[in-house]
């Protein structure tokens, strides 16, 4: 559907307010029509999957990032590139196990839930922000790197810090690679 | 500032979800666009809530159209509207010809559906 760009591309900014409450309204309406958290879990994990999937050939085209050699360097480009680039944050990396592929963000502020002070009642295992994960999710496939990644700390529901797990599973065989729905 | 490209996606998987989860009929009777409607109102008050805050009452309707027009449209569209007609009875026709949420996609006749998809979110604006 999207026409290439002719000439010298231009990056737009947005207003952040605009993006924050569109954000805000597709949680509300998602907790509207599913009753339990974990639905709504997995609706915004698959929408973040789904915008990852195009997000990350705009991210590579803008950022000119060359080839990654370690699971930490990959790490650190979600974090001072990706994040601030698109979320104006940068979050602080580190790693979780000694084979060096379980790694975690740790979001000293995240621009998603300005607006947000509680979790509505009765919703106390959602995760408001899990479109992230499934964005960085979606974005790893693509590039042949397939990861699990959650929540593992939420402020909104009590924690002290909002943490992000990003676990590089096995690395997908590139000729078998199908890009999945 | 956040980046447009993020936003943008945002939107499409939006509206693409809302169609995709509707029911049989739902198309037809526009009870998705009711939805996207809804979530557009919702964040068209924020909005209006923050812009507002420190600004004058406004006057009277054509006072309220010209903030929407100009204020209200740059701040959030980065550009103003174009041309604004009005029957003076209470019927405002906004023109944007460059819509933001919609310069992305390409100019052929196919797409102009799923167009009208994506104006629906934020047409209300209170």
């Amino acid at each position: 559907m999207s026409r290439p760009a002719h000439g010298r591309p231009e990056y737009h900014k947005i207003n952040k307010d605009l993006f924050v409450l569109t954000y805000g309204a597709l949680v509300a309406q998602l907790c509207k029509d599913y009753e339990k958290d974990e639905d709504v879990n997995k609706y915004l994990d698959k929408m973040g999957y789904g915008i990852g999937t195009r997000l990350v050939e705009d991210f590579l085209a803008r950022s000119c990032v060359g080839r990654c050699h370690s699971y930490s360097e990959i790490t650190d480009i979600i974090a001072q590139v990706a994040f601030k680039m698109y979320l104006g944050i940068t979050p602080s990396v580190t790693c979780n196990n000694s084979s060096r592929n379980e790694f975690s963000l740790i979001l000293d502020k995240n621009p998603l839930v300005e607006f947000v002070e509680e979790l509505p009642a009765g919703r106390s295992s959602l995760c408001y922000c899990n479109l992230l994960c499934g964005i960085i999710r979606g974005a790893l496939e693509m590039v042949h790197l397939a990861a699990d990644v959650t929540f593992l700390q939420d402020r909104l529901k009590g924690d002290s810090v909002t943490e992000i797990g990003i676990t590089f599973l096995k690395k997908l065989d590139e000729k078998k690679y199908r890009r999945k729905k | 500032m956040a980046d447009e490209a993020l936003f943008l996606l945002l939107h499409n998987e939006m509206v693409s979800g809302v169609y995709k989860s509707a029911e049989q009929g739902e198309v037809e009777n526009g009870r998705c666009i009711t939805k996207l409607e809804n979530m557009g109102f919702r964040v068209g008050q924020g909005l209006i809530e923050r812009f507002t805050k420190d600004t004058a009452r406004f006057k009277d309707e054509l006072d309220i159209m010209k903030f929407i027009c100009k204020d209200f449209w740059t701040t959030v569209f980065k550009k103003q509207i174009d041309n604004l007609r009005t029957n003076h009875q209470g019927i405002y026709v906004l023109q944007d010809n460059k819509f933001r949420l919609l310069t992305q996609m390409s100019a052929g006749k196919q797409y102009l559906e799923h167009a009208s998809k994506l104006t629906n979110f934020n047409i209300d604006v209170p």
